[in-house]
């Protein structure tokens, strides 16, 4: 089956561009490795217009039905390979299944960034942890440390406070750079302290759990702090390593270069969501949203110039 | 089938199971946990009579999850002759935990 368009990814931005495609009359395949895409992570979305308070989880459900209820295909799968020939685009799975289309969206945002540092990798699921909403019960009453200072922080920290009896917010910087909602929130908790200006160089534990970190600046007389968790939310990286062999213009840091219309600087293949240079302004659901309906557009409009629409 | 394990019977079904079985721990907190819900149920069907597969809710079984360490989820263990002998964390698609299992 040759499809109109495959869009690579199932987040917001994603399963918008399935909506919207959908509604062109255009065939589509959405292929992502997590239905719901980031979104999942969060514990409560209150941004999102029309919808004053709503779980990450719940709201990419939501987008996952509307999309396979217009007559999107969705597919679990990692993609490892792009192709070109002539006007056709194969997309390759890990798995070594292969799809084909006329046009592209790549919307496979970011992934999550690391600190690497020594023992995060060790105690990765041993209080190490990149998602608040995940894993915050299981630090009841505990000492934990989270890294970040920009909105998934800040409400991360929050949530954590929920269980834990101390939460210390570990920034590299002097200022939270948060939405000042969650960064009054953040200095209004008790048990909340932020401590600025500083890094992790090291996270230390007895083997079988963390129990202390390094830091590169004297807390309370020590170089290091007691913790029974470190949670991670320092920002993402865009998933845009299989996109090599189609020479698509990234920027230095990965992202996918884009204009207002989400096209690419390759023929037939357009972008959305987190992973564009365009993102960067503000990564919000809404805004990847809005950026999905536009490459879906884009799509519509390319195929109908170039006389490929189905009859 | 999918299974559902507890603290009461995780010795019967899982420990002495003569099949492998994997446990999924997750909790209705976790957004990702729920993502895989179907996927997990999608599996236990295709591998009936081959891999036990079920799961397994950390905040009403606390002691098995506490023996194993769970501090993150979701949590894949497979299990074999009693022993856990592979652990997977996060969320994963079916065609992945197929392979990571079946080899």
């Amino acid at each position: 089956m040759l499809y109109d368009v495959i869009i690579i990814g199932s987040g917001p931005a994603g399963l918008t561009a399935s909506i919207y495609t959908s509604r062109y009359k255009l065939s589509n395949l959405v292929i992502g490795k997590l239905p719901g895409g980031t979104i999942t992570y969060a514990d409560k979305v209150q941004n999102f217009p029309g919808v004053s308070e709503i779980s990450g989880v719940q709201l990419g459900e939501k987008m996952l039905s509307q999309a396979k209820v217009l007559g999107g295909e969705i597919v679990t799968e990692n993609v490892k390979s792009l192709g070109k020939n002539h006007d056709v685009f194969t997309v390759a799975s890990e798995y070594d299944k292969e799809y084909q289309s006329k046009t592209l969206i790549i919307a496979s945002g970011t992934g999550r960034r690391k600190l690497n540092i020594p023992g995060e990798g060790e105690y990765v699921g041993k209080g190490v942890s990149y998602c608040t909403n995940c894993d915050a019960p299981f630090f009841k009453n505990k000492t934990v440390i989270l890294v970040g200072g920009a909105n998934s922080a800040c409400s991360g920290a929050i949530h954590l406070a929920e269980y834990a009896q101390k939460v210390y917010l570990v920034y590299r910087k002097s200022e939270l750079r948060a939405e000042p909602i969650w960064v009054e929130e953040v200095k209004s908790n008790p048990k909340i302290e932020v401590i600025y200006d500083t890094n992790l160089l090291e996270i230390i534990g007895d083997g079988s759990k963390v129990t202390q970190v390094k830091l590169d600046k004297e807390i309370n007389r020590e170089m290091s702090l007691p913790t029974d968790g470190v949670f991670v939310e320092i920002g993402g990286i865009p998933t845009s390593n299989f996109l090599s062999s189609l020479e698509v213009e990234m920027d230095k840091s990965g992202y996918i270069v884009v204009n207002e219309e989400m096209v690419t600087n390759v023929q037939g293949v357009f972008a959305a969501g987190d992973v564009t240079n365009k993102s960067l302004v503000l990564q919000q659901t809404v805004t990847a949203c809005a950026q999905g309906a536009i490459a879906g557009y884009s799509v519509f409009k390319y195929l109908k110039q170039n006389k490929r629409l189905t009859k | 089938m999918e299974y559902k394990f507890t603290d009461q019977n995780f010795e019967e079904e899982v420990l002495k199971s003569e099949l492998p079985v994997l446990v999924d721990f997750f909790a209705v907190w976790c957004g990702p946990c729920q993502m895989m819900a179907p996927v997990i149920e999608e599996m236990a069907k295709e591998l009936e009579g081959k891999v036990k597969i079920g799961k397994m809710n950390v905040d009403e079984n606390p002691q098995t999850a506490e023996k194993y360490g769970i501090m993150s989820i979701p949590t894949l263990i497979l299990f074999k002759n009693g022993e856990p002998v592979k652990t997977l964390q996060g969320f994963r698609g079916k065609e992945d935990i197929v392979k990571e299992i079946t080899i």
